[in-house]
């Protein structure tokens, strides 16, 4: 726990970060839906231009919904609870806002996403485009509704590069970390 | 038949498809985290529609945000309309998009190039 003499630093770091939101636990879908109702409101506040608006609420969407649905899986029912839990920041610097999640995941699972991360930042605007309506064309929903898109879409929206990192917790653990950039 | 009609939420569009006029629409916002249960019905309709069509079938696609979920299960929807069109309706689509919105545009010309329909890109002020 803090002490609360502490609490002052951590309200210090988030404002030094220009954290306009952050969360930490279990994404449900009520919670989803509430964090992008919160982010809509704060976007329409501060009258931010429409179009960075719609691509803020788009990748947040996408990132949101990669939290939900990892902690979804079947094979997460035995989890300890604090591996389903995920962290969510939004922070908002001088002309770009910034996604970050992190989230533990298995680590068998950690290289086939490591190749599809690098593989998308391998890509231009035009690449991804094209690999995006070959993926929406020959790929099937699982059951569970996810279409292996999003991260596709997550860089195609964001124009820039993801950039990520891999923590490893124990032999089976690892903590995932992902930074989308939105430049406006 | 009877029309599909369904009322908008935070995560899903509003459904109004006519089967007296040959009009569908889908408007609003569709980002629900699992999309098949939303579009089940939706295809069911157009099965039903596809028994006794009009003569012109027009699909009006309004959307303000889908996520990639509802992409899949759009492609789907459209490929679904795509077969209807061999039969004895026409079927057209209408793609309108927000001024600005390129993302959404870009949306509408990647279906453009899947899909053998054809495709109306409208610009509008405000969906």
């Amino acid at each position: 726990m803090y002490r609360v003499d502490k609490v002052y630093q951590i309200y210090k770091q988030l404002e030094e970060k220009n954290v306009l939101l952050s969360f930490k636990g279990m994404i449900t879908s009520e919670l989803l839906t509430t964090i992008l109702q919160i982010m809509e409101s704060k976007m329409d506040h501060i009258e931010e231009k429409p179009k960075v608006k719609k691509k803020v609420f788009n990748i947040l969407v996408e990132c949101l919904q990669n939290l939900y649905h990892h902690i979804d899986q079947d094979d997460t029912v035995h989890m300890p609870l604090e591996d389903k839990s995920a962290l969510l920041m939004i922070a908002k610097g001088n002309e770009i806002y910034e996604i970050t999640t992190g989230n533990y995941m298995k680590t068998s699972d950690v290289e086939p996403l490591r190749e599809k991360l690098e593989l998308v930042n391998s890509m231009d605007k035009d690449e991804l485009k094209a690999y995006y309506k070959q993926v929406l064309s020959e790929g099937t929903l699982s059951s569970k509704g996810t279409a292996g898109l999003g991260m596709i879409d997550i860089a195609r929206k964001s124009g820039e590069k993801l950039e990520y990192d891999f923590h490893p917790i124990n032999d089976t653990t690892t903590f995932f970390s992902l930074a989308v950039k939105i430049a406006e | 038949m009877e029309n599909l009609i369904l009322e908008g939420s935070a995560k899903t569009p509003t459904v109004n498809f006519d089967g007296e006029n040959g009009v569908l629409e889908l408007k609003g916002r569709s980002i629900p985290e699992n999309s098949i249960e939303f579009y089940k019905p939706l295809n069911d309709w157009i099965d039903a529609y596809a028994g006794s069509p009009k003569p012109n079938t027009i699909v009006d696609v309004k959307l303000e945000y889908f996520n990639t979920s509802s992409s899949k299960c759009i492609l789907d929807l459209f490929k679904q309309l795509e077969k209807l069109n061999q039969g004895n309706t026409n079927v057209s689509v209408n793609w309108y998009f927000e001024e600005d919105d390129e993302d959404m545009e870009e949306a509408g010309e990647d279906y453009q190039a899947i899909i053998d329909l054809p495709f109306k890109m409208i610009e509008v002020e405000e969906i």
